[in-house]
């Protein structure tokens, strides 16, 4: 999966055209421990960089969900929704959390590629 | 798990089913004859099955609340080392009297004539509440510690509002009580957390770097949540001041400094003081807390109602924005406050009088510094000692046992100990933050210590099961937190139908 870009938050977003599909990290998910419960945006919704666009509950903790590039959202995973375990079992694939359509080319120069976020968390 | 019993009960601890489910046997204590419908004037509005309300005799019902409060834990019971609620004996001559007639049956709609005794408790308790924190206005209305963060908040809003300039951010360490940035955001602000340094405190210079002309005031928890005194107190409310914002301190904690230190001489503006802990008050399902809010000089003027004043000679109660009272932010609650607390507390106050206040704080840091010193080998203390009346662990000790917090937790059920708080505060990793009180005698410590000793060495002995599979002795086993909260079943079902999960 080298094309995803991961933020300090852990969240991941992976770019095809002008569609970036953003979820958290593999990382994020074993940290948090069993997910309980998501609470996605709207579609539609307009989000800024940096914007919280999501929440994901866990038995340990709530957590926020970032926006890592701006633009509009165009798709969310209902199945994530109607069931949780699913970022715990694929958080970098069948747990994505929800599709953004950029306007113009997003920089994701100030993101970390998949191996200098494996430095990041390796401790 | 069952006990290997023909009736379900394990000895003397009773099995107790839902209320519901004891249901359906037609032995309602109640015993009215079939009323006559046939004539009714209900519209076709009758009721065409029944409502679902269980039918019992007064003897069961008796019993079904006596079985479910034997399996309670309470500081009646044992000690209760929940760090950070200061769960210490609530002394009997409190009851005795908060029962009282006077006060037991005194309403707050009466006429002040009548209640000038009551009012008298507010007004001394008052007295001594300012005294303690060396501060010149308090707020007795405040429900707990939260409705007191409220408070504080609202009024320094009012403050600042009043000066024409509202601000916007709030800041808030990252080691505090989750209430803290509750209250901040429901008073519209925006909290800016500020990291503590490795030394477990705030960071001040990190709290001079996020300084500005929109900063509206310092929420500070002091001992903070780690259980150490904050030693710059003086320099984070002298910069909050500099640049125009109030420090509100979080009292929780006065517990370890109620006679030794006045918060008022640290710079406060606003502290709520938890009767309930601090002051004995019953609390964890025994009773309601109470929050009062210390005031400031700057403060003060917007304080909110009702007021005690004196009047004539006699005491009365301000309820209006009036005298005194005319920058009031108003009302915070219905009536004046908890009252069964306040008589309680002051009992509590006047039974042990200042030295004997002073000496609580004493015994409360010594029996967490005993706590602490006899478990930093068997533990790992997370910042060095001394402490102060919470010696907070991390779970550093039970690195490579497959044993976490949780689990050692869990364990503790199983020995008799209601267990420490864990996993708060947040920024220590599996934190386990014990508050053992002055309540507790030598070897009632003693005791806490070798159970926790002998579980410490369990864990490192490889023994992760006797933990992963804890409780085993307790009237439940563990819950399933992650099933709970996935499937949560919201209502009761008849047994005939198996139980729903939740639409």
């Amino acid at each position: 999966m080298s094309d995803k870009h991961y933020t300090e938050d852990h969240e991941w977003v992976s770019m095809d055209g002008d569609i970036a599909t953003v979820g958290i990290s593999n990382y994020a998910q074993d940290q948090l421990g069993d997910v309980v419960f998501v609470e996605l945006p709207d579609t539609g919704a307009s989000l800024e960089k940096g914007a919280e666009v999501a929440v994901v509950e866990s038995v340990k903790a709530a957590s926020e969900v970032y926006a890592p590039v701006a633009g509009d959202v165009v798709e969310v995973n209902d199945a994530i929704g109607d069931n949780p375990s699913l970022v715990n079992e694929d958080a970098e694939g069948e747990g994505w959390f929800l599709k953004i359509k950029v306007a113009g080319a997003p920089d994701l120069s100030e993101l970390m590629d998949a191996s200098a976020y494996a430095d990041e968390v390796a401790d | 798990m069952k006990p290997d019993t023909s009736t379900g009960h394990k000895g003397l601890e009773l099995e107790e089913p839902l209320l519901f489910e004891l249901d359906g046997r037609d032995r309602s204590g109640v015993d009215l004859p079939e009323p006559d419908l046939s004539n009714n004037r209900l519209g076709g509005l009758e009721r065409t099955a029944p409502i679902g309300l269980p039918g019992l005799s007064e003897p069961e019902v008796v019993r079904h609340f006596v079985r479910l409060s034997q399996k309670n834990y309470s500081i009646d019971g044992n000690l209760y080392p929940l760090g950070s609620c200061t769960m210490k004996h609530n002394p009997r001559i409190n009851e005795k009297i908060a029962r009282m007639p006077g006060f037991a049956d005194a309403h707050p709609l009466q006429p002040e004539s009548t209640v000038q005794g009551a009012l008298e408790v507010l007004d001394t308790l008052g007295h001594w509440l300012k005294t303690i924190t060396g501060m010149p206005a308090v707020a007795m209305s405040p429900a707990a510690g939260a409705h007191g963060e409220l408070c504080g908040l609202m009024a320094i809003r009012s403050a600042h509002t009043a000066n024409g300039d509202p601000r916007k951010r709030v800041l808030v360490p990252e080691s505090a009580h989750g209430t803290n940035p509750a209250t901040a955001t429901l008073c519209g602000y925006k909290v800016d957390p500020v990291p503590g340094n490795d030394r477990g405190r705030i960071d001040l210079s990190a709290v001079k770097a996020k300084l500005g002309d929109d900063v509206a005031a310092i929420m500070l928890t002091n001992p903070n949540t780690l259980g150490l005194f904050e030693d710059e107190v003086l320099e984070v409310a002298e910069a909050i001041h500099s640049v125009g914002g109030y420090f509100y301190c979080d009292g929780a904690n006065l517990n370890a400094i109620v006679g030794r230190v006045r918060p008022g001489d640290l710079g406060v503006d606003a502290m709520h003081i938890n009767l309930h802990k601090t002051f004995s008050t019953p609390h964890g399902g025994g009773g309601p807390g109470s929050g009062p809010v210390a005031f400031s000089e700057a403060l003060a003027p917007f304080a909110p109602l009702p007021q005690v004043v004196t009047k004539d000679g006699k005491l009365h109660l301000l309820e209006t924005k009036t005298g005194e009272a005319a920058q009031s932010f108003g009302r915070l609650r219905s009536f004046h406050g908890q009252m069964g607390m306040f008589t309680r507390a002051l009992a509590y106050m006047m039974s042990h009088g200042a030295d004997g206040l002073r000496q609580i704080a004493e015994d409360a840091v010594l029996s967490a510094n005993y706590v602490l010193s006899q478990l930093q080998d068997d533990m790992s203390v997370a910042y060095p000692a001394p402490c102060m009346h919470e010696v907070l662990f991390d779970d550093t000790f039970l690195e490579g046992t497959g044993v976490t917090t949780l689990d050692f937790a869990k364990a503790m059920i199983d020995e008799g100990y209601h267990p420490m708080t864990v996993y708060f505060p947040l920024v220590v990793h599996g934190a386990m933050l014990t508050e053992p009180t002055e309540s507790e005698s030598k070897a009632s410590l003693d005791n806490l210590i070798s159970t926790l000793k002998y579980l410490a060495d369990k864990a490192k002995s490889g023994d992760a099961t006797h933990f992963t599979e804890a409780p085993r002795l307790a009237p439940r086993r563990r819950v399933d937190e992650t099933a709970a909260a996935r499937n949560p079943v919201l209502r009761w079902a008849p047994p005939s139908s198996p139980a729903q999960a939740a639409e």
